[in-house]
């Protein structure tokens, strides 16, 4: 079964509000401050992006759904620096000590912010054997669209491509897979490939009859066709 | 790592309830542990406020309008071409450039969370991370599109982009009429944000 973000096609939510050419970066001070407090405990090395992708995902539906975005973030990262043993809920309470960190030697200093921020973390990996896709191929991804490795565990096949016939447009060599990155079981790299669907595979209504969409996904998430 | 929760016993509850405080509260306590460095935040929020945002995915479209080298390079290996320009890093490992022609409109969402290119385009805007854009925009792309004005003729197609792994897309929107003789940063100029996400259009000169 889905959770509450896999929400690609859903009916519903009203117009998109494209806001205005000037709008700032940050729509508020806390905005700015969420991300880079986030960005910041990244850095301690505790998680990676699949689990912190997860943490917000595992919010409850209500949560999701109330919270705004950096609310989200906020929220995924509490639960994360206390899932990973970081903090205990009494530090968060307000009711721990100030005693220096174990982790306090690995906090990102502000000279190594531009740095890190260029760095990046590449998500390609080595890669021995041969795909077993070829652009032009014709694939169908698996269904239901769940994680295999853990129940209800993070992974991105969105709902509303599972089940889905669609053709290999690109393939982009291995890289790491989510399903079990998220999850501590190994990056697991698989080669990754973009698959072009036709918008009738995937919606009852198309706008439009060649409108297409298309999905990064990785191999064990398609077979032949 | 994180499991599910009832609502009483998730640790972000334990936190105040109103966003700013919750921020507040949570920065004050790892400050006081060491884990984070208040005067590193401020470096992070002064690189996406200041410097790296939608000026560079502008330059690098610029360019591949101009320079018809640059712009087969950029088509066969986006990554590298951007990289050389030095717009690499967080969010922005892997680059795939797509471009707008008259037959086909690119356009790219994130269904599933809120990726997107930061190294040419910086921080998301809100409408981007919105349910309503992330919700729409692979099922009814022209009626997203006409909520930015967009309207787009019956004889192109679209090809929506779910940014479902960790390759990032930039939209080369077309180059608008009258713009021969242009120099690069006379054309950077046209090039909008949107433009590069797929829902907006270059801007015509003025």
């Amino acid at each position: 079964m889905t959770r509450v973000h896999d929400m690609g096609g859903r009916y519903g939510d009203g117009p998109v509000d494209p806001g205005g050419p000037d709008d700032p970066v940050f729509a508020q001070d806390w905005h700015a401050r969420a991300l880079a407090v986030t960005l910041a405990c990244g850095s301690l090395g505790q998680w990676n992006l699949d689990m912190s992708r997860h943490a917000r995902e595992c919010l409850s539906p209500k949560d999701y759904t109330r919270f705004s975005y950096y609310e989200k973030w906020m929220a995924g990262l509490a639960d994360l620096l206390v899932g990973n043993g970081v903090l205990t809920k009494a530090d968060l309470a307000g009711q721990g000590d100030d005693m220096p960190h174990p982790l306090a030697t690995r906090s990102m200093k502000p000279e190594a912010v531009a740095g890190i921020i260029a760095k990046g973390g590449p998500a390609d990996r080595p890669y021995s054997e041969q795909p077993l896709f070829q652009p032009g191929q014709t694939v169908r991804t698996r269904r239901p669209a769940d994680n295999r490795l853990t129940d209800g565990g993070h992974t991105r096949l969105p709902a509303y491509a599972a089940g889905a016939t669609g053709r290999i447009l690109r393939h982009h060599g291995a890289h790491v897979l989510p399903d079990s990155n998220a999850h501590t079981l190994g990056e697991a790299p698989e080669p990754l490939y973009t698959v072009v669907f036709k918008a009738e595979e995937l919606w009852a209504n198309p706008e439009h009859p060649r409108d297409e969409v298309t999905l990064d996904l990785w191999q064990s998430y398609l077979r032949p066709a | 790592m994180p499991h599910d929760h009832h609502d009483h016993d998730d640790p972000h509850a334990l936190l105040p309830p109103e966003p700013a405080l919750r921020v507040k509260a949570l920065e004050t306590i790892l400050t006081k542990k060491g884990l984070i460095d208040p005067a590193a935040l401020d470096e992070i929020i002064d690189a996406y406020q200041n410097r790296i945002g939608p000026r560079n995915g502008a330059m690098v479209v610029a360019r591949a309008w101009s320079d018809p080298a640059f712009h087969a390079a950029l088509m066969k290996d986006a990554t590298e071409v951007v990289a050389d320009l030095g717009f690499f890093g967080r969010q922005g490992e892997h680059i795939i450039a797509v471009e707008n022609t008259d037959e086909t409109h690119n356009m790219v969402v994130c269904t599933l969370c809120s990726c997107y290119p930061w190294p040419l385009l910086g921080i998301p805007p809100g409408w981007y991370k919105s349910d309503a854009y992330r919700a729409r925009a692979v099922r009814e792309p022209r009626k997203v599109l006409a909520n930015f004005g967009v309207n787009l003729p019956p004889e192109s197609s679209v090809r929506v982009w779910d940014s479902t792994a960790e390759v990032r897309y930039l939209v080369i929107p077309q180059r608008p009429t009258g713009t021969d003789g242009m120099d690069v940063d006379a054309l950077a100029a046209l090039v909008t944000r949107d433009s590069m996400i797929g829902t907006g259009l270059a801007k015509a000169p003025s």
